[in-house]
C-alpha cells in the first residue's frame, strides 16, 4: 500500500460514477471549499462525468486568493527594509498587491526567496546571521501548525533573526459567514481534507446541525472526490444531514492533537480580512504575546501605503460561489494567467486559473 | 489547498526523519507527529508530517470502492 | 591557492591567449579550431540548418551533466529537430571573474565528450570575462550548423489530422534534477538530467522514412508548451492520453511534493515527433532500438477540430485542456 496510485485506479472510478448516476435524482448544488479539490476536479474533468442533477461550485478555500491586498502590501513593504530576506512559499510570488508583487520587487533588487518549508527558512536565517528573515505565513489550519513549530524551533535553536508575518486564516468561521449570507444555496459540502487532518471533523458539525447541509471530508485523488460526491448524494436521497469522513486513511474525528496544541500555544484567533468577503471575526491567527518578538509587523517599522483594489475584478464574488469565472468581465480578456488582475487567476488553485488552464468551456 | 503527499519514514533522528516518496528522499519534521515510527506512512505538507496514514482504513476504503464497482457491473 | 579566472583572461592579451590555447584549443582539438583564425572556413553543399542558443542554467553542475554538456546537446538537438545532421558548433563563454580554473576545465571536458559523442566539432569561439556579479558564474552561447538530407522537410506547421504523436521517453527528468539542487527545495534523488544528443536518433528515424512531419525537443516549458506550439503553427488540435505519457516515479513524486505538473517541466534529451499514422509503428520500433528512444511511446493524435488546442484525456475518460506554460514554474504549497 503506497496510498497514491491505488486511489487513481480508473476502473474503480467507473463504478462510483455509475452509482452516482443511478442514485442521484434530486438536483443538488455542492461546494468544494478547498482550492486543492478545485484543482483535482478540473484536472481530471470530474464535472464532465457527473449527472446533470449535480451542480458543482467552488468556494474560497484558496489561502492565496483570499489574502487581501492590504496584507500583501505589508509583505511588499517588508521586502524594502534593508537587510531583510523575505522567505515565501512559491504561491505568493506572482500575486498582485495594490502596486506591485513579490516577483516584481525581486526583479527590482529585493531579496525574496522561494522555500518549500519553514525548515528551509530557518536554515536561511542561520546561514545569514547579519540579515533578518521574514517568513510569509499564509495558509489555513494545515499550514499554521508548521509555522508554529518553526517559531518553537527558532526559540530552541536560539535563532534571533527569524520573524513571521502571520496572514493565516481559519476555515470554519468563513464557512459560517458564507452560509449566513445566504447568497448561494448549497445542498452539500465537500470539506477540506488536509485542514481536517489537523482539526478533525467535529468543527464541521455546525454545518449539518445548524444549516441542514450534508458534509463529507474528502481526500485529493479523483477517487476521493467521486466517493465524496457519492456519499453526499446518498445523504440527500435519504434526507440526512451529517458530517462523514470519506478520507478515513488521513482524517480522524478528533484531528491531530499535537498540531492543535502547538497552534494554540503560539497563535490566538483574531479578526481577519478575507478578500471578497470582508472582515470575519475570529477567522485569523496572530502571535500570542509570549511570542510577539517573532512578529514581523511589530519588529519592523513599515508603511505599506494606501490600499488599492483593481476595478472590475470580481474575485470576491467568485470566491463566495456567487459568480463563475465566465461571469467576470475581465476573465480571459484583460485577466489571464500571463497578466493576472486578481488572485483567483494567479493562484494555481484559484477558480479562474483552473477554469482557464483546464478549459472550463469543456464542461470541466 | 494544502498539498500533502504520503511518504514512508526510513529513519528518525531526534524530531526529524528521512522520508521517502516515490524514490525521492527528503528530511522532514516530526514536530506535529511525535508518535510516528520507522515504517509508518505519513502525510507530508511543506516538509512536516501532519498525520500518520492509517493503512487499515486505506485498505477498507479500497475494498468498499471495489465492492461498489462490482455492484455497478452487476447492475449492468 | 586555487587558480581562478581573472578579468585579464578576457582582455585579449597574453593571459587570454594562454587561456584559449590551454583550456579550449587543446582539449577540443580539431584542425579548424587550431587555426585560430577570426572565422572558421569550410565547404558545404545542400540545405543548411542554422541555430543559436544561450545557456544560463544554475547551478552549472547538476546531476547527470553540466552547462557544457547542455550547451552541446541543446544546440545539436535544435539542428536535429530540422532533420539536419549536425556538423559544426561555435562556442562563446562569458565568465564571471573568480570562476575556479578547475571548474572551467571540467566543463570543457564535458563539452569535448559531448561533442565527440554527437560527432560535431567546435570550430570557433570567443571568451569574455566580466566583473563579479555580472554573470552567474558562467554563461555559454552557441551557434550550430548542420546539413539537411535531400527530401527532408520537417517544420512545425506540417502536422495533419490523423497524424500520430510519438514521445521518445520519460518527461520531467532534467527539470526535477536541476530543481533538486536549488536552495530552499532540498530533496535528494537518484534522478539525473536526461541531457543527451539526439542527432543519431533522428537519423535512424529518417532511415525509416523521410516523411516526418514535425519534430520538437520539449525544453523549457515542457511537453505541454511544445505541443501547444505545434498545434498553433499547424492550425490543428492535438489530443493526448494521460495514461500513455511516460513519467518516472521520482519525477511524479517530486512534482506532487512541489505542486508541479510534469507536463511543464523541462527536458533536455527528449523529442516529440508527429508522423503519418500508417508509419507510426515503424517509427516507434526504430526509436526503441536507440539508446535515447528506449522509452518511446505513441501518446496521442492530431485532429482537425478546435485548432490551436491541446486536449488531454484523463484517467477518468474526461477531457481537459493542456495550456502553454505561463511565466515561471513555481513550487506551491496549496
Amino acid at each position: 500500500m503506497k496510498f497514491v496510485s491505488e486511489f487513481r485506479r480508473s476502473e474503480l472510478a467507473d463504478g462510483l460514477i455509475s452509482q452516482i448516476h443511478r442514485q442521484s435524482k434530486t438536483p443538488a448544488r455542492f461546494m468544494e471549499f478547498c482550492g486543492g479539490h478545485t484543482v483535482t476536479i478540473f484536472r481530471y474533468g470530474i464535472r464532465q462525468v457527473l449527472p446533470p442533477t449535480i451542480n458543482m461550485v467552488s468556494g474560497p478555500g484558496c489561502p492565496i486568493c483570499v489574502t487581501a491586498n492590504a496584507d500583501l502590501d505589508k509583505a511588499l513593504a517588508l521586502s524594502q527594509v534593508p537587510d531583510v530576506i523575505i522567505a515565501t512559499f512559491g504561491d505568493m510570488l506572482k500575486v498582485p498587491g495594490s502596486r506591485s508583487s513579490l516577483q516584481q520587487v525581486k526583479a527590482d533588487g529585493a531579496d525574496v526567496r522561494t522555500v518549500y518549508s519553514t525548515m528551509d527558512a530557518l536554515k536561511i536565517a542561520e546561514d545569514n546571521p547579519t540579515k533578518s528573515v521574514v517568513f510569509l505565513g499564509i495558509g489555513f489550519e494545515t499550514t499554521a501548525p508548521t509555522i508554529a513549530a518553526s517559531i518553537l524551533q527558532a526559540e530552541e535553536r536560539e535563532i534571533r533573526n527569524y520573524y513571521v508575518l502571520s496572514l493565516h486564516k481559519l476555515c470554519p468561521p468563513v464557512l459560517r459567514a458564507i452560509l449566513d449570507s445566504g447568497e448561494v444555496k448549497l445542498h452539500g459540502l465537500i470539506c477540506p481534507g488536509h485542514v481536517s487532518a489537523i482539526i478533525g471533523s467535529h468543527p464541521w458539525d455546525f454545518i449539518a446541525r445548524d444549516y441542514g447541509i450534508p458534509c463529507v471530508v474528502c481526500g485529493f485523488e479523483p477517487l476521493d472526490i467521486l466517493q465524496g460526491v457519492d456519499m453526499l448524494v446518498a445523504q440527500i436521497e435519504n434526507g440526512e444531514s451529517r458530517v462523514e469522513i470519506a478520507y478515513r486513511r488521513g482524517v480522524c474525528p478528533e484531528g491531530n492533537q499535537q498540531a492543535l496544541k502547538l497552534m494554540a500555544q503560539v497563535f490566538e484567533p483574531c479578526p481577519a480580512h478575507w478578500r471578497g468577503i470582508g472582515e470575519v471575526p475570529d477567522s485569523g491567527l496572530k502571535l500570542r504575546r509570549r511570542y510577539q518578538h517573532f512578529d514581523a509587523e511589530l519588529a519592523f517599522n513599515i508603511n505599506p501605503g494606501p490600499t488599492y483594489e483593481h476595478v472590475g475584478c470580481v474575485c470576491g464574488d467568485i470566491l463566495r460561489g456567487v459568480k463563475t469565472p465566465a461571469d467576470c468581465p475581465l476573465f480571459g480578456k484583460v485577466c489571464t494567467p500571463q497578466y493576472p488582475v486578481g488572485p483567483c487567476m494567479v493562484s494555481s488553485e484559484g477558480s479562474c486559473s483552473a477554469y482557464y488552464s483546464y478549459g472550463g468551456g469543456l464542461g470541466g | 489547498m494544502c498539498l500533502a503527499i504520503p511518504a514512508l519514514i526510513k529513519s528518525i533522528e531526534d524530531r526529524e526523519a528521512e522520508a521517502e516518496m516515490g524514490g525521492i528522499t527528503r528530511r522532514i519534521s516530526l514536530w506535529l507527529t511525535p508518535g510516528a515510527k520507522i515504517g509508518d506512512y505519513v502525510l507530508v505538507h511543506t516538509g512536516y508530517a501532519i498525520n500518520i496514514l492509517d493503512q487499515k482504513e486505506a485498505e477498507e476504503t479500497l475494498s468498499l470502492l471495489e465492492q461498489i464497482t462490482r455492484l455497478a457491473e452487476e447492475a449492468g | 591557492m586555487e587558480d581562478k579566472i581573472l578579468l585579464a583572461h578576457g582582455s585579449g592579451g597574453k593571459l587570454a591567449h594562454e587561456l584559449v590555447e590551454r583550456s579550449f584549443v587543446k582539449p577540443l582539438a580539431n584542425p579548424l579550431l587550431a587555426k585560430l583564425d577570426d572565422s572558421a572556413v569550410f565547404d558545404f553543399s545542400g540545405r543548411l540548418a542554422f541555430t543559436t542558443d544561450s545557456y544560463v542554467v544554475s547551478p552549472i553542475f547538476f546531476p547527470g551533466g553540466d552547462i557544457g554538456k547542455l550547451a552541446v546537446c541543446g544546440t545539436v538537438n535544435d539542428l536535429a529537430m530540422s532533420g539536419a545532421r549536425p556538423l559544426y558548433l561555435s562556442l562563446s563563454f562569458i565568465i564571471e571573474e573568480g570562476l575556479p580554473q578547475s571548474e572551467l576545465n571540467q566543463i570543457v571536458n564535458s563539452i569535448q565528450k559531448a561533442a565527440r559523442e554527437a560527432r560535431v566539432e567546435i570550430v570557433t569561439g570567443d571568451t569574455k570575462v566580466v566583473h563579479r556579479g555580472s554573470a552567474d558564474k558562467l554563461f555559454v552561447n552557441t551557434a550550430g550548423v548542420g546539413i539537411i538530407p535531400e527530401g527532408v522537410d520537417i517544420s512545425g506547421d506540417k502536422a495533419r489530422p490523423g497524424d500520430r504523436v510519438i514521445l521518445s521517453g520519460t518527461i520531467g527528468d532534467h527539470g526535477i534534477a536541476v530543481l533538486s539542487q536549488r536552495e530552499g527545495l532540498s530533496f535528494s534523488t537518484r534522478l539525473e538530467s536526461d541531457c543527451a544528443s539526439l542527432g543519431d536518433l533522428v537519423a535512424e528515424m529518417l532511415n525509416v522514412s523521410p516523411n516526418i512531419h514535425c519534430l520538437r525537443d520539449p525544453t523549457r516549458g515542457g511537453l505541454a508548451t511544445s505541443l501547444n506550439e505545434l498545434a498553433k503553427q499547424s492550425k490543428v488540435s492535438i489530443r493526448v492520453e494521460e495514461e500513455k505519457i511516460p513519467v518516472r516515479e521520482e519525477v511524479m513524486a517530486a512534482c506532487e511534493m512541489l505542486g508541479l505538473d510534469p507536463l511543464y517541466v523541462a527536458n533536455e534529451g527528449k523529442l516529440v515527433a508527429i508522423v503519418p499514422a500508417e508509419d507510426a509503428d515503424k517509427f516507434l520500433t526504430a526509436m526503441r532500438e536507440n539508446n535515447y528512444g528506449k522509452g518511446a511511446a505513441i501518446i496521442g493524435e492530431v485532429r482537425a477540430e478546435n485548432p490551436g488546442r491541446v486536449v488531454m484525456e484523463t484517467c477518468l475518460g474526461a477531457s481537459r485542456i493542456v495550456d502553454m506554460l505561463v511565466g515561471d514554474l513555481l513550487p506551491r504549497i496549496c
